[in-house]
């Protein structure tokens, strides 16, 4: 690794004034941005530390939608009571990133903001229809996620958290990659008051929706809705792992899936 | 830059001058913990995992100045030296030839007492699904599941 300095800042204000500086960057579990600096595919001057920012942490309910944290772990997502209560597929959605030990440092935060074209959360972001909270405005998921490992985000804007409106149902399936867990396809089914959403990840450079499919679940929320529907992998990621057609096929096999767990 | 952190190290208060950007599992190495292992560079194989405030972590993805404050359990914290005094989980791998080069053993046993914290009678599904991020190159895994089965009904017992 090449040399940094490391700064602890414990409230919002003194982390956005660290972040002023030239070649500085937030840390929040490390998962990603530590072994990309073993690596040396980085390199910053200074790495500012948000684990200790009252406003990034905790879990919390209003009548209609759940608040997370930036820095909430993936762990604390997949156990807490109230997700599994208000929002199951979510917790099971986290539960299924990685490792135990990825989970107990990985944070929602760091995974959108890193945007990883196979990461699970930008399924649930964008298929919720959530809104990410920054220090300085509001961001709705369907604008947030702009391309390949690109965000909405401006240089070191911080994410303080999560909205996730709770749905009248959703459901989480993917086709993890055997080694990583890292979702080869992920697609999230979701039924909410104003209307069906459905949103795939690690198909494509970003997470995308996939409007002849809601059209279908909206005239009947069921399995054999979805299962028909070919969507094009013209523009499809290809890889070691499977082929741009391949990842065409398990976008209905999964969307069907997530259906029945939704269902479920 | 260089900076003075202090934890708990196994029990016993720790203090250690490190670099900002020295990684934790470096740091162990350095201060004698030489049973936290370096199995790769990418935060996959589990052979660096000891306990951070209780929870198991790849201390091969963090920096050393993060547990400033905080306490740390490594393999070596699991004994007091002798090999009567071996943890049960310990006991159990050596029982059922959960190890052979015993190159992943300090990670997967870390990582097993965390399970074991969490579910203290976990099967056979739930030990593999929970090993998802140690990796053997040796055993095939089965020795490694038995030995675990084992060790948490041995834990249960304690
Ligand atoms: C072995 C392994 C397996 C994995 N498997 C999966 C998987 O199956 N599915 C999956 O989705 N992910 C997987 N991951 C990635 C994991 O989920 C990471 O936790 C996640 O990508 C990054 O989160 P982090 O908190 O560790 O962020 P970090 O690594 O600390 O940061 C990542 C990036 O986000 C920025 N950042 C962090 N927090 C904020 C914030 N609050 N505001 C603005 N910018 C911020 C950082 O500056 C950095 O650029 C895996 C990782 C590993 C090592
Ligand atoms: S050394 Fe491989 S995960 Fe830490
Ligand atoms: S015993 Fe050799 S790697 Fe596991």
């Amino acid at each position: 690794m090449y040399q940094f300095a490391y700064h602890h800042p414990d409230n919002l204000n003194q982390a956005k004034e660290l972040l002023t500086a030239e070649e500085s960057k937030p840390i929040a579990g490390g998962m990603t941005l530590i072994p990309t600096l073993k690596q040396r595919l980085a390199a910053y001057e200074s790495l500012v530390d948000l684990s200790s920012i009252a406003e990034l942490q905790g879990i919390s309910e209003t009548s209609e939608s759940i608040r997370i944290g930036a820095m909430t772990t993936h762990s604390d997502v997949h156990h807490s009571d109230t997700i599994k209560t208000k929002i199951p597929a979510l917790s099971h959605l986290a539960g299924s990133i990685g490792d135990v030990q990825v989970r107990n440092r990985g944070t929602l935060g760091g995974s959108i903001a890193n945007a990883d074209p196979a990461a699970d959360y930008p399924a649930a972001v964008v298929g919720l229809g959530a809104t990410i909270h920054t220090a300085e405005r509001d961001i709705a998921a369907d604008n947030f996620f702009t391309a390949l490992f690109e965000t909405a985000l401006k240089e070191n804007e911080i994410i303080t958290a999560v909205s996730f409106p709770v749905p009248e149902k959703a459901g989480y399936a993917k086709f993890a990659n055997p080694a990583s867990r890292y979702a080869i396809v992920g697609v999230m089914a979701v039924k909410t008051r104003s209307g069906i959403r459905v949103a795939v990840t690690g198909a494509a450079g970003s997470v995308f929706r996939v409007p002849e499919m809601e059209q279908a679940l909206g005239d009947a929320f069921t399995a054999d809705a979805v299962r028909g529907i070919a969507v094009s992998s013209a523009e499809f990621n290809s890889d070691m792992h499977a082929t741009a057609d391949y990842r065409g096929h398990l976008v209905s096999v999964m969307a069907a899936r997530a259906v029945d767990a939704a269902n479920a | 830059m260089t900076v003075s952190i202090s934890f708990q190290l196994n029990g016993t208060s720790a203090q250690l001058d490190v670099a900002d950007s020295q990684l934790l599992v470096e740091a162990l190495r350095q201060h004698g913990s030489t049973g936290t292992h370096i199995g790769c560079d990418t935060s996959q194989c589990g052979a660096c995992v000891i306990h951070v405030d209780g929870k198991s972590v790849k201390s091969c993805t963090m920096l050393a100045v993060q547990v400033d404050g905080k306490s740390v359990t490594t393999i070596e914290g699991l004994t007091q030296g002798q090999a009567e005094d071996m943890h049960p989980m310990q006991q159990a791998f050596k029982q059922h030839h959960g190890l052979q080069c015993g190159y992943c053993t300090p990670g997967m046993v870390m990582s097993a007492i965390d399970l074991v914290n969490h579910n203290p009678d976990p099967d056979e599904k739930q030990i593999r699904e929970w090993l998802e991020g140690n990796i053997c190159r040796c055993t095939g895994y089965h020795n490694i599941v038995k030995a675990v089965k084992h060790g948490a009904q041995m834990m249960r017992e304690v």
